[in-house]
């Protein structure tokens, strides 16, 4: 068996060869760190029990650059993004899978330090990594690392959430503070460094779900607005439900850190990435007891009411700014920052 | 946040307001023209109409970068990023201006030009450092804002040696357009909207000549919303007194002769172009800069015989109508169904300084209730 230089090393081709070189990483590495039952049984396909009733599965890539920022790195947002995205649906995520690609000259000891990171979220959100895949492309071929995972969950009976049940007069619900993980990003991308305070939101939210779930089972809508921001989410469920929506612009928390980094870049919040933060909608009866329960989760303790669904045959988002005017909260054009996760 | 809510206060917003309905005459119409599309910018982004009079009106000027650069410039930068090994740096809005045919730099990058995106000019210059192997070509625009920066980026370039940077320099001058929409009467205006932060650049006795020549009053107004309120309340009190004054709302940041230093830098590295082809103006004499002879090996006009080209606008696209202030965006045919921000025909739909990406992203609700 190829010794593991994990201090020094480096990844090589060989690595990702499938011989001994890839055993000694998926071993002295991987395994190691994410180790559970069931990627012990060591099999081409990991082996689990289900019980009866609906499931659901959700896959996402992740390139972020840099790979390591203020409140995360690449391996705790590929664990907290595939969840979230699992737990958007009203479901309990149990499993997730991990394929790698790694670029060759990559250094060893980010990879574990990528690795462990990954191991600990898994570990806090008690959704094991129960199977993976390690490829390694030519140097120049790739950024570092990308880590692409998929989660699978289990729907508890009586949830039907969808991006097409919002109705109006419905109250839209966002869990806390908007733009903290893509201007935590901004802050350390490379030729744009500036001091901030701001940590990245990254955040498992199934936790959250849950008991919003088991408060009011009538959850119309979940969503997490990463990529595009809350405005880009809002516009598709209202694409996806037909509907218009007024949102106020004083209700949505916005970080003094957050404001000041847009103003100067040109930036709009509503537009920027986050990674631990949830819009909800349901019915207007069930927000008040769904503003309890989330305020009383430590995701959620600057969880409001932004405003209301409205019938809308024009699908807008219209936002009464806090000057006292109107105007449209539109999709994202073009990108406003790339490779943010 | 300190120093911008203090500008955005709704109730003093609405203080200003209720002034500007109560000296308006209602027998006249108030058409000022915003010339910044920062202006633009902060007029539909705050819905400050909402708050005005029916019979005064904001018309949109010519004072958006990416909008008045020619399609013919982007066409040259990317036959120049296409046939020569050269890195071509430039700000993001510029990458996605459609040049002819449906073109754009994004486009060409996407081909596999080496097209980067940069946020200042001293990017462009460590781009040249880190790749002392190939040419590096930093597209420069802008009014005299983002013109001292790439002066010293030239100047830099020169102290330290550096052989493998250029500059395709497209830098314009403000006073000369708008004298030019002055001059041919078409936008029928009865004052301007001064810019913000070129002021702050050339000063506000730059703007003497528009209000002697034309009569035009002029308010040098700031880009946060209560500086454009005041400013429009300054304006109203100029057209109702009969007086035609270039006035300084924007106290805080302009002076009367503007910033001296950054004009010195101007004046070492550029001289005035004899003329220049706006989008939508055509050409214009004496309203752009280029680098003078003594930075002459900093320019990738000459180092690389780029040659001027000619690109006819997209059929049905109003943008220079729009730029010239004759026209509204919604006016366009194109305008919400062919040009959005995603597929844009036109160049006022591509920077959020356009007046037609305004218009669309922040207030299209008011083209649907006219509808209706």
């Amino acid at each position: 068996m190829s010794r593991l230089d994990i201090k020094n090393g480096l990844v090589e081709m060989a690595h990702g060869s499938g011989g001994r070189a890839s055993a000694a990483l998926i071993d002295g590495l991987f395994t190691r760190h994410l180790d559970n039952a069931l990627l012990r049984q060591g099999d081409d396909a990991t082996l689990f029990e289900v019980s009866a009733g609906r499931m659901v599965i959700s896959t996402d890539a992740h390139v972020v650059s840099p790979l390591f920022f203020p409140g995360g790195d690449i391996g705790s947002l590929s664990v907290h993004g595939t969840i979230n995205d699992v737990a958007m649906s009203g479901a309990k995520p149990l499993y997730l899978s991990a394929s790698f690609i790694l670029e060759e000259g990559f250094s060893l000891a980010e990879l574990e330090k990528i690795v462990i990171s990954m191991a600990e979220a898994s570990r806090l959100a008690g959704v094991p990594v129960v199977t993976g895949d390690t490829k390694v492309v030519e140097s120049g071929k790739g950024d570092g690392v990308f880590i692409s995972t998929t989660g699978i969950g289990v729907l508890a009976e009586g949830i039907r959430v969808s991006g097409d049940r919002a109705e109006a007069g419905d109250a839209i619900i966002v869990s806390g503070y908007i733009g903290d993980h893509g201007i935590a990003i901004l802050s350390s991308r490379q030729g744009l460094e500036f001091d901030t305070q701001i940590q990245s939101d990254s955040a498992a939210l199934h936790g959250l779900v849950a008991d919003m779930v088991q408060a009011v089972p009538d959850i119309h809508c979940l969503r997490d607005p990463t990529r595009g921001g809350l405005a880009t989410t809002l516009n598709e469920l209202c694409k996806q439900s037909g509907v218009g929506m007024r949102i106020h612009e004083t209700d949505i928390s916005v970080r003094a850190e957050v404001k000041g980094a847009c103003e100067l870049l040109g930036l709009d919040p509503l537009y920027i990435a986050n990674e631990g933060k949830l819009a909800c909608i349901c019915p207007k009866a069930s927000a008040a007891k769904l503003i309890s329960v989330m305020q009383a989760h430590p995701l959620g303790r600057e969880a409001a009411v932004i405003g209301e669904v409205v019938a809308d045959e024009s699908r807008l988002v219209v936002m009464q700014t806090t000057f006292g005017g109107q105007r449209v909260v539109d999709w994202l054009a073009g990108e406003q920052l790339p490779r943010i996760c | 946040m300190k120093y911008v809510d203090e500008y955005r206060d709704g109730d003093k917003a609405r203080e200003l307001a209720a002034r500007i309905h109560n000296e308006i005459d209602p027998q006249r119409q108030y058409r000022f023209m915003e010339f910044c599309g920062g202006h633009t910018h902060a007029i539909f982004r705050f819905g400050i109409h909402d708050l005005m009079p029916e019979n005064l009106k904001y018309v949109h000027g010519p004072g958006c970068p990416v909008c008045v650069l020619p399609a013919g410039r982007i066409e040259a930068a990317i036959k120049l990023a296409e046939s020569e090994d050269v890195i071509l740096c430039t700000y993001a809005d510029l990458m996605r201006v459609p040049a002819g045919k449906g073109d754009s730099l994004n486009r060409a990058k996407a081909r596999g030009s080496d097209i980067r995106m940069i946020y200042s000019s001293s990017d462009a210059l460590a781009v040249a450092r880190e790749n002392p192997d190939r040419q590096v070509v930093f597209f420069a625009i802008g009014f005299e804002t983002t013109t001292p920066p790439t002066a010293a980026a030239i100047r830099i370039a020169r102290a330290e040696g550096l052989k493998n940077f250029t500059v395709f320099c497209n830098h314009v001058l403000t006073p000369p357009a708008m004298l030019h929409i002055l001059s041919s009467g078409e936008a029928c205006i009865d004052g301007i909207l001064g810019p913000s932060h070129v002021s702050t650049i050339i000063g506000s006795h730059a703007y003497a000549d528009c209000c002697s020549l034309y009569r035009m009053p002029l308010v040098i107004a700031g880009f946060e919303p209560l500086d454009v309120i005041q400013s429009t309340l300054m304006l109203v009190r100029q057209v109702n007194q009969g007086r035609c004054e270039v006035e300084n709302q924007y106290v805080r940041a302009v002076r009367e002769t503007g910033n001296q230093k950054a004009q010195a830098l101007m004046a070492e590295v550029f001289e005035p172009r004899s003329v220049f082809e706006w989008r939508g103006l055509g050409d214009l004499p004496a309203s752009a800069v280029q680098i003078n002879a003594q930075y002459a090996l900093f320019d990738a006009e000459k180092r690389f015989a780029m040659q001027k080209m000619q690109t006819a606008d997209v059929k049905g696209c109003i943008c220079p109508a729009v730029l010239r202030g004759i026209s509204d965006p919604d006016q366009c045919k194109l305008f919400a169904t062919a040009c959005t921000p995603e597929e844009p025909k036109g160049a006022c739909m591509v920077s959020s300084e356009g007046a037609c990406a305004a218009q669309y992203s922040y207030g299209r609700y008011r083209s649907a209730e006219t509808r209706v």
